[in-house]
């Protein structure tokens, strides 16, 4: 294979305190691809995308156990920096969730926390995450007007530039177009494909179509036969799952007879 | 055609019914607010009507002279606001930092759920209580004797009750994915805080911080034991020196003090109550003003 991996996951298994979310999960995700991870609800595709930059350590009593290689360091080793691997692994969320500040302010957020001070150094990077989340001409002339003043599927945009801001490796998308218009979504999933020249994204979707158009590789995650707790069953590229997947739930599951 | 049916004419006897009742039930309503206003708009029209005699330049601003029958309250006036910027000094850092602790640290463990228990109970300890505990370990204890320290001191522990759980209370009203989007972007959890979580719970904070400074400045008791003045006719030298204070002031010109001029008694109290009424209206001016930018 040509592509080089950017996360290899090695029978991961996940719990929220006493109750097992994830059972035994191996992955390998490709560098600068979409990988979309799809499957039912509740299956766990949500606590596997936050076991990537390990945002499940922010709830009380979660344990993972296996293996997470980012660039064949595994980032469950002790003396992880989990605050530096969260800008290295950015995410955006299902609702979009701007500051309730600027558009200005929201972008800087991230650069300023990571130590940059210098206002015209600060515009610059502004600017071209903007520009990155192909915002830039929208909000230009608004930079100081408050961010939720946009439209939903411009904040969510003003949130992909919020994370491009703190130059992140990885992109983890957790449903990201699921509250917004088809025209918004469409645009969404242009910047994604843009993006994935330079970033790895990783994108949960319920849109089969979305993950059909927009992504290079499908994961299909399921509840394991015991119902209860999630694994990935299926994992190929993209148009190989949808056309001639391996597993007959998958199929089940693509073609709209499951879930 | 069922609702057609049913919508006729009884239908509509009995819409007028209903308003009917509703006036009543607002009528009530209205009569019910009136009764708890008129004693408050009556205490304050009468304090006002009385006391504004007594309000000029001299009275603000001289000291008190023949057995306080003359003269000014400004060492009364100079003596509350120091207090309540003492009371400030110490209650806010440690008011704002323990609900910080408590809302976004402390985890649910047995201590933080005493902790919070003890918040509630000294909330409701009677005032005299405190200004006897400041007696003892402020004025004698520490050594501080009855001074604007000690003073100061006790008026801030009577307080901080209030401005903890009214800043916990504003923290935890930020939402919690705020934190995480923070967190998401590399921020430290302090960072998080400081930067996006604080901005947004502070006009409650300032608004619990004002309404406790507000009782400070208008408690008698605490102050009655650890700092207040009988009669100073002059400012305070330095922060271990007593002084007069507008409450206490009141208390003593009303009952210890025989041939008081109402006037001037209806005078200090509309001092008071002036100096109270526009820090609360200061209160409600950020509340409302902040209420409408937030829009979560
Ligand atoms: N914070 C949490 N605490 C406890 N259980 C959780 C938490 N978040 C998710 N779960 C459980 O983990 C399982 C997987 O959830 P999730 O990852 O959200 O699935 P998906 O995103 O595929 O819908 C579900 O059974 C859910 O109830
Ligand atoms: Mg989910």
């Amino acid at each position: 294979m040509s592509t080089m991996l950017k996360f290899q996951v090695d029978h991961l298994s996940f719990f929220y305190g006493a109750k097992r979310a994830l059972t035994d999960v191996t992955l390998a995700i490709p560098e600068r691809q979409i990988t979309a991870l799809i499957g039912p609800s509740g299956c766990g595709k949500s606590t596997f995308l936050r076991c990537l930059n390990r945002m499940n350590d922010t709830i009380h009593g979660t344990r993972a156990e296996g293996r997470v290689l980012l660039d064949d360091q595994d980032i469950y080793a002790p003396g992880t920096d989990v605050v530096d691997l969260r800008r290295r692994v950015g995410m955006v969320f299902q609702r979009p969730n701007p500051f309730p500040q600027s558009v200005f302010e929201n972008v800087a957020f991230g650069p300023r926390v990571l130590g940059t001070t210098s206002r015209s150094e600060l515009e610059g990077i502004v600017e071209a995450s903007l520009r990155g989340a192909d915002l830039w001409d929208e909000v230009k002339d608004g930079l100081k007007k408050d961010a939720l003043s946009f439209s939903l599927g411009q904040q969510q945009r003003l949130c992909i530039a919020r994370v491009i801001a703190v130059k992140p490796e990885v992109i983890l998308m957790d449903e990201p177009c699921s509250a917004l218009d088809p025209i918004s979504t469409l645009r969404v999933e242009d910047l994604m494909r843009e993006l994935a020249r330079n970033y790895t994204i990783v994108i949960v979707t319920h849109n089969m179509q979305q993950a059909s158009r927009a992504s290079d590789t499908t994961a299909m995650m399921m509840l394991t036969d015991d119902r209860k707790s999630g694994t990935v069953i299926e994992v190929g590229e993209t148009k190989q799952v949808f056309t001639k997947p391996q597993d007959k739930r998958t199929e089940g599951y693509v073609t709209g007879r499951y879930g | 055609m069922m609702l057609g049916i049913l919508a006729h004419k009884p239908a509509n006897m009995n819409t007028a019914r209903r308003y009917a009742v509703q006036r009543l039930g607002f009528g009530v309503l209205i009569l019910a607010s009136l009764l708890v206003v008129a004693p408050i708009l009556f205490v304050i029209g009468a304090i006002i009507a009385r006391g504004v005699g007594a309000i000029n330049w001299e009275f603000l601003t001289a000291m008190p002279r023949d057995g306080m029958k003359a003269g000014g309250i400004f060492p009364a006036i100079v003596g509350t606001l120091l207090l309540t910027l003492g009371t400030a000094l110490v209650a806010i850092p440690f008011g704002v930092g323990g609900a910080i602790y408590l809302a976004e640290y402390a985890r649910d463990t047995w201590l933080t759920r005493a902790i919070r228990l003890a918040i509630v109970n000294l909330a409701g300890i009677p005032s005299v209580v405190y200004g006897l505990f400041g007696l003892g370990l402020f004025v004698l204890f520490l050594g501080f004797g009855t001074s604007i320290v000690a003073g100061s001191l006790t008026l801030a522990i009577m307080t901080l009750p209030v401005i903890i759980s009214t800043s916990e209370e504003a923290l935890r009203s930020v939402p919690v994915e705020f934190r995480t989007v923070s967190a998401s972007l590399g921020g430290t959890r302090w960072q998080g805080i400081r930067n996006i979580v604080l901005p947004q719970a502070l006009p409650g904070i300032i608004t619990g911080v004002i309404l406790g400074l507000l009782r400070a400045g208008g408690e008698t008791a605490p102050i009655l034991f650890t700092v207040a003045a009988f009669f100073l006719p002059r400012l305070p030298q330095s922060p271990l020196d007593q002084t007069m204070a507008l409450p206490y002031h009141l208390y003593v010109i009303s009952t210890q003090v025989p041939g008081m001029p109402a006037e001037i008694q209806y005078g200090t109290a509309l001092v008071l109550l002036a100096l109270v009424l526009s820090l609360n209206v200061v209160a409600t001016v950020i509340r409302s003003y902040f209420r409408r930018k937030r829009q979560w």
